[in-house]
């Protein structure tokens, strides 16, 4: 977005704290991203986050990072017009925690708040870094497993994992696998996928626009199990042929989606978005459909600081959200660990996508 | 859509010309293509699937046989059942192509989104589409990707008829039975929003025609609470 006078913007500093990264963004109304700092909670192989845990964690680094973003950013508390924090999805404990610091940083300043839904935070995050109006969306994350696009002023959910998300299942697989937590589980499946030669044939699980995940995980769990340390197989092969499998389910219902409301555009949010295979892949659909997967780049990169958790996304779609009229009462700032991607009424967008042609049959078009 | 993508392979190309057929697709769905084509003097349709080239090819390839073989079998089976599916002309393996009866008409999606469905047309559909599917179920059929896409309502009488079976796998489990139905909801919510009236519709049909309801809907229920229950985190 083109600079623009920054005395006539406004300026909100959000707070994400839903699972274990806590991040603390400032964002200005014309999009610009003026700090976004972020730190992960980290287990030990074997093992994963814990809600007190993380909790904890994030009470312990929430203030500092908020000195960070500020700093970061060259303005001070006064220069907020408001504060946003994340009111769910997520896991309680954390929640909870950095929305106690956000209510207190706006009671002591004076400001208001704004609740804002985690996963219409990544997609808007999403438009804004991309520049894409109106994209199918795939929303993969450690939580969350959906296919979205915009109808009827709400983001509504096509298609979904019906048992456990892919980042999830990432992460079991990888503890199976002894693979470090560090940086993050599914990196570290990814980089041994790239070294994978052998495929082994699991389940595949597409029901319509929607995925069944825990089946894939169960046989490749087991298959470890029964099969690695007998020099037939590695974790490599493991790691890549379940890879390829999800990520080609993933694909799929992204396209059958795309094909069902007539979309060309697409687009990943979610820190699974960063794995580069799943990008490669998206975006070859992308291209023989004839459309695009949108990014940073022109091949449909993204990248860690906006695919995976952070606050600027929070404060970004807050201040949509402020700027549309709405605010949350300070008595009403409490969180959800439920709070689905279509509950939220979207004011801000007309009521059909912008970009979307007529609907009809594809060979018309 | 990009001409290039869309051409048809040598071989369908030299066949649909045998065949009196269109060169242009009347539509590319997520995997396959359809053309229009003549066989013996009959209006078929021909759906090819292509290759898919994200995907692992040996992964693509048994997926592609297997959803071919799926697709033709089903729509033989549904007939029998007395479900309103195209009727299959001719198989094609090796091109991965069916070659069915033309049904002519238009997705049920473009119907309600004409604007000119009334309360009654829906409840017409509901009860049809209600129908079918239990009678699929109840032949141990799940349809696997049950969308306003893949059902057309046909211009002579306007009735719903079912396409698309390429998903299609036989099972009498009640949680496959459930998905399906679940995988249905979602197509209609998130895709008519304003419509819903007609799920409503398809369960009561549902109901009244399946001798397994009660152990489906009961499933049903479970499979759609499991998905408001999701924690969600991340
Ligand atoms: N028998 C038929 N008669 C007329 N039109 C048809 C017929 N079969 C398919 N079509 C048209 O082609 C479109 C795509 O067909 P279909 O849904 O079978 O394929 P697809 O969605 O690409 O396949 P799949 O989901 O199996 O990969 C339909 O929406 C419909 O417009
Ligand atoms: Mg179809």
């Amino acid at each position: 977005m083109a600079p623009s006078d920054e005395r006539a913007c406004t300026r909100a500093l959000g707070l994400e704290g839903s699972a274990n990264k806590i991040g603390v963004g400032v964002v200005r109304s014309d999009g610009t991203i003026e700090s976004n700092p972020r730190e992960t909670y980290v287990t030990p192989p074997g093992s994963g986050f814990l809600p007190n845990d993380t909790a904890r964690h994030h009470r312990a680094r929430v203030v500092d990072l908020v000195r960070k973003a500020l700093r970061e950013a060259g303005v001070t508390m006064g220069e907020i017009d408001v504060v946003a924090y994340t009111r769910g999805p997520g896991m309680g404990a954390p929640l909870t925690a950095v929305a106690a610091c956000a209510r207190t940083l706006a009671g002591l300043y004076d400001k208001p708040m704004v609740g804002v839904n985690h996963c219409v935070a990544h997609i808007e995050m999403g438009r804004l870094v991309t520049g894409c109006d109106d994209p199918v969306i795939l929303y993969a994350s450690g939580g969350n497993t959906q296919v979205i696009a915009y109808n009827e002023r709400r983001y509504r959910i096509f298609g979904e994992t019906i048992d456990i998300a892919v980042g999830n299942m990432l992460d079991r697989f990888a503890r199976v696998c002894g693979l470090s937590n560090d940086p993050a589980p599914g990196y570290n499946i990814e980089q041994e996928a790239k070294k994978g030669k052998k495929f082994v044939e699991g389940p595949y699980g597409v029901k319509g626009m929607d995925v069944n995940l825990s089946g894939i995980l169960t046989f490749y769990k087991t298959y470890a199990e029964e099969n690695l340390g007998k020099g037939e197989v590695t974790v490599a092969d493991l790691c890549f042929s379940m890879q390829e499998t999800v990520f080609s389910m993933l694909v799929e219902i992204t396209e059958r989606a795309m094909a069902h409301v007539n979309a060309k555009d697409v687009m990943i949010v979610g820190g699974v978005g960063c794995n580069l295979r799943l990008q490669e892949m998206m975006a070859i659909m992308a291209r023989e459909r004839g459309g695009k997967l949108y990014g940073l780049d022109e091949n449909g990169r993204m990248d860690d600081r906006f695919c995976i958790d952070n606050g600027a996304m929070i404060a970004h779609t807050g201040l949509i959200q402020y700027l549309n009229g709405e605010t949350t009462p300070i008595e009403e700032t409490e969180c959800t660990q439920r709070f689905r991607t279509d509950e939220v009424l979207v004011t801000w967008r007309d009521k059909a996508g912008t970009k979307r042609t007529a609907e009809g049959s594809p060979a018309a078009s | 859509m990009t001409t290039e993508t869309c051409a048809p392979t040598p071989a369908l190309l030299a066949l649909l010309r045998a065949c009196d057929g269109s060169i242009e697709p009347r539509s590319q769905g997520a995997e396959a293509r359809v053309y229009d084509v003549q066989l013996s003097g009959v209006e078929c349709v021909a759906k090819q699937r292509f290759a898919k080239t994200y995907r692992l090819r040996e992964l693509d390839e048994r997926l592609t046989r297997s959803r071919l073989s799926a697709e033709a079998r089903t729509m033989v089976r549904a007939r029998k059942l007395g479900v309103l599916a195209p009727h299959v002309v001719h198989v094609d393996a090796k091109e991965s192509c069916v070659y069915m009866e033309r049904i002519r008409g238009c997705a049920l999606k473009e119907a309600l989104r004409s604007g000119e469905t009334t309360r009654e047309d829906l409840r017409r559909f509901g009860e049809e589409i209600g129908v079918a599917v239990a009678k699929l179920h109840d032949g141990g059929i799940i349809h696997g990707d049950l969308t306003t896409s893949n059902l057309m309502v046909r211009d002579e009488d306007g009735r719903v008829v079912v396409i698309d079976f390429g998903l299609s796998y036989p099972s009498k489990l009640p949680e496959d039975k459930g998905v399906d139905l679940y995988v249905l909801e979602r197509a209609i919510t998130a895709a008519h929003p304003s419509q819903t009236v007609l799920f409503d519709d398809i369960l009561a049909a549902y109901k009244k025609t399946s001798q397994m309801w009660c152990s489906t809907l009961n499933r049903f229920a479970e499979v759609r609470a499991r998905g408001r229950k999701r924690s969600m985190v991340g």
